[in-house]
């Protein structure tokens, strides 16, 4: 994985110093809050229900063991003994004391960690691919590319007062698991025929209170040519992107107003002045970034085929979490596992510092001392011999996370919610808790099969509620709960926003409605192969809002 | 009626004005139930604000049921509590709030 040179290392110490002062001097009483607001949230730190909130970045998702076990020392000795995975692959910490922010920014340091740029008008963590590098179907492994763009765009001059934040996600694969058409700008990895490597450069996707599918606006850039197409497409934004109304800042709206034909000519045009001067990137150093993404030296373990299934034999339990939370590697010798943090009945996404620490050593141990963050709010270990896989699981059963339910409809997305963030209208976690424990059964989560249940407090949509199959939006309403349902949302290669399905549901009828849902899935899918979101491509909402609502309408 | 409540500068502590300071809990904060209470109230949030004792200063609805002071809005609910899905975080978890609950 990426190392921090010199620079790096100066640049986050600078910035730690830089922060610790204008820590001191508010707590001093010497800047004001509106003074000091926005230097605040230049460094992740924002202000919640209860306490601060700290907003680390993960770079594209990737961590090692080291920077794992400090997270975990940093939920322990400043927070309240644990952490919160987010959708941009980053973690936040929901109780730290303003005071000791310092403290826990010198400690990130020293692990080649920051908390700049989560939050902010200016260009978010780049995510990617959580599979990076490991993953059977990619042409290349996207991470490199993103260490560009975050080395680009950080304390960027000119992209730090945007109208609006900017997200940028990567993938290297066909099969999309970036959420890329969700994004501002979605990069897409590929090749052209002559095997050169490249970008389809997609634009304006976002969620919000305005969701869009992003456009491509091309085909097949050059690699050399990422930063300054990219740098085209920024300035583009920060000249005609809306300031005087913040719910229509975002590119989105731009590229929606201007229409995909007039923003296209514009990049290009912006680009034709800057694609031949000095951001085009010299073949040596995007090279000279690839090898810090070397893959590990994965040693033949070819007696991991009689293991796996001697211990399939043995286990069901295990060949049941085999099944469902690992995944084919490029190394046939392999495989990478998700750590599924969406035990039954939890708080999706958080991990206790004890489970973060025995995480990191087990990546130690049996993974090349890799981690990655999914933006779904799992942990993923890329790279295990499949020889070591039970031992793996093993382990994870000691610390409860060997929960078996990756991409089935237990594993939710949610945000935070009420229950902490300050944004939100209503509470997300326990409606995930309550779905959670009513699909408790793997038996029958396994017969219902890929199932995408995303749950946002609020219309910012932080738990992606858009593009779950299964869609589910908090909103206060005459001062209650009201949950808002969408279905065929999807946020792959064949990314589309849900629809509502019709009037929404007190939070004691939610989890009905949802089973409701689910059973009607059930009783018209051609087979077991025709997971909910095909069926649901098929059918429409027709038959989801009879069994929803006839009831209503006859009564009525 | 109405309490003031705030964030303590230092911790992010969510705070209810109370006896002359901020409380850690909401049970005895003072209540402003006339225009000229709520204003003392608001100008007491304004010159702590303006001191750097506390942030994001408020006048939030409540109820007195019993003696009881209890927020009207769910947000305001699980300020005072904790987070409802971990009754070990939070004031709910404190031994004080535990007694006067």
């Amino acid at each position: 994985m990426y190392r921090y040179d010199e620079f790096d290392h100066d640049f986050v110490q600078a910035r730690v110093a830089e922060f610790s002062d204008q820590v001191a001097r508010r707590l001093a009483g010497e800047i004001t809050e509106d003074q000091f607001r926005p230097l605040r949230l230049m460094n992740g730190v924002y202000l919640q229900l209860h306490a601060y909130m700290l907003r680390i970045a993960v770079p594209y998702g990737t961590l090692n063991s080291k920077q794992l076990r400090m997270l975990g020392h940093i939920a322990r000795k400043y927070d309240k003994g644990y952490g919160h995975f987010t959708t941009r692959q980053n973690i936040q910490f929901n109780w730290p004391a303003l005071s000791d922010i310092p403290a826990i920014l010198a400690d990130l340091a020293s692990v080649e960690m920051h908390a700049i740029q989560t939050s902010g008008n200016c260009i978010r963590n780049v995510t990617a691919d959580h599979f990076a590098g490991a993953a059977a179907d990619e042409v290349a492994d996207p991470r490199p590319y993103a260490e560009i763009l975050r080395q680009w765009s950080s304390v960027h001059p000119e992209f730090s007062f945007l109208p609006r934040k900017f997200k940028i996600a990567v993938t290297g694969a066909e099969r999309d698991r970036a959420a890329i058409q969700t994004h501002d700008i979605g990069l897409h990895l590929k090749k052209n025929a002559a095997g050169e490597l490249g970008f389809a450069v997609y634009v304006g996707g976002g969620q919000g209170r305005t969701p869009m599918i992003a456009k491509k606006i091309r085909d097949f850039l050059p690699e050399a040519d990422l930063l300054s197409y990219c740098t085209a497409i920024l300035r583009v934004y920060n000249l005609y992107g809306r300031r005087d109304n913040k719910y229509k800042a975002r590119i989105k709206i731009l590229v929606h107003e201007t229409g995909v034909e007039e923003i296209t000519r514009q990049v290009e045009a912006e680009w034709q002045e800057l694609k031949d001067a000095d951001l085009k990137l010299p073949e040596a150093d995007i090279r000279a970034i690839d090898a810090y993404f070397a893959p590990p030296a994965l040693v033949e373990r070819p007696e991991g085929d009689e293991a796996v299934k001697l211990a399939r034999l043995d286990s069901k339990r295990f060949s049941e979490w085999l099944d469902q939370n690992v995944v084919t590697h490029r190394h046939p010798d392999y495989a990478a596992v998700t750590i599924s943090l969406k035990g039954i009945g939890e708080a999706p996404g958080d991990a206790s510092d004890s489970q973060m620490e025995a995480v990191a050593d087990l990546a130690e141990k049996y993974a090349f001392d890799e981690l990655r963050v999914s933006h779904e709010q799992n942990l993923i270990l890329p790279h295990v011999a499949r020889a070591d896989l039970k031992a793996v699981y093993d382990a994870l059963v000691d610390i409860g996370l060997a929960t078996a339910n990756s991409n089935l409809i237990t594993d939710i997305i949610s945000c935070p919610g009420l229950d902490y963030c300050a944004l939100a209208t209503a509470r997300s976690i326990p409606v995930a808790q309550e779905i959670s424990n009513r699909f408790a059964s793997l038996e029958r989560q396994r017969e219902i099969g890929e199932l995408k249940l995303k749950i946002s407090g609020c219309i910012n949509a932080c738990g992606h509620h858009h593009v779950g199959h299964i869609g589910i939006l908090g909103v206060e309403k005459k001062g209650a709960e009201l949950y808002q349902v969408t279905l065929g949302g999807s946020a792959d290669e064949n990314t589309s926003v849900g629809e509502i399905i019709g009037r929404g549901f007190s939070s004691e009828e939610i989890t009905d409605a949802i089973e409701q849902i689910v059973e009607t899935y059930l009783g018209l899918r051609l087979d077991r192969n025709e997971k909910f979101i095909d069926a649901y491509r098929r059918v429409g909402p027709a038959p989801f809002k009879e069994a929803l609502y006839a009831g209503e309408t006859k009564a009525a | 009626m109405k309490v003031l409540t705030a964030n303590r500068l230092a911790d992010g502590e969510a705070v209810w004005y109370a006896n002359g300071g901020w409380a850690e809990i909401i049970d005895n904060a003072d209540l402003a139930d006339d225009k000229a209470a709520e204003d003392r109230l608001e100008a007491i949030g304004a010159t702590a604000l303006a001191n750097n004792e506390v942030v994001d200063v408020n006048l939030i609805d409540v109820t007195v049921a019993n003696g009881v002071v209890v927020p009207v809005r769910l947000r305001e609910k699980i300020r005072a509590a904790g987070p409802t899905n971990r009754n070990d975080l939070g004031k709910q978890a404190r031994p004080e709030a535990a007694r006067a609950a």
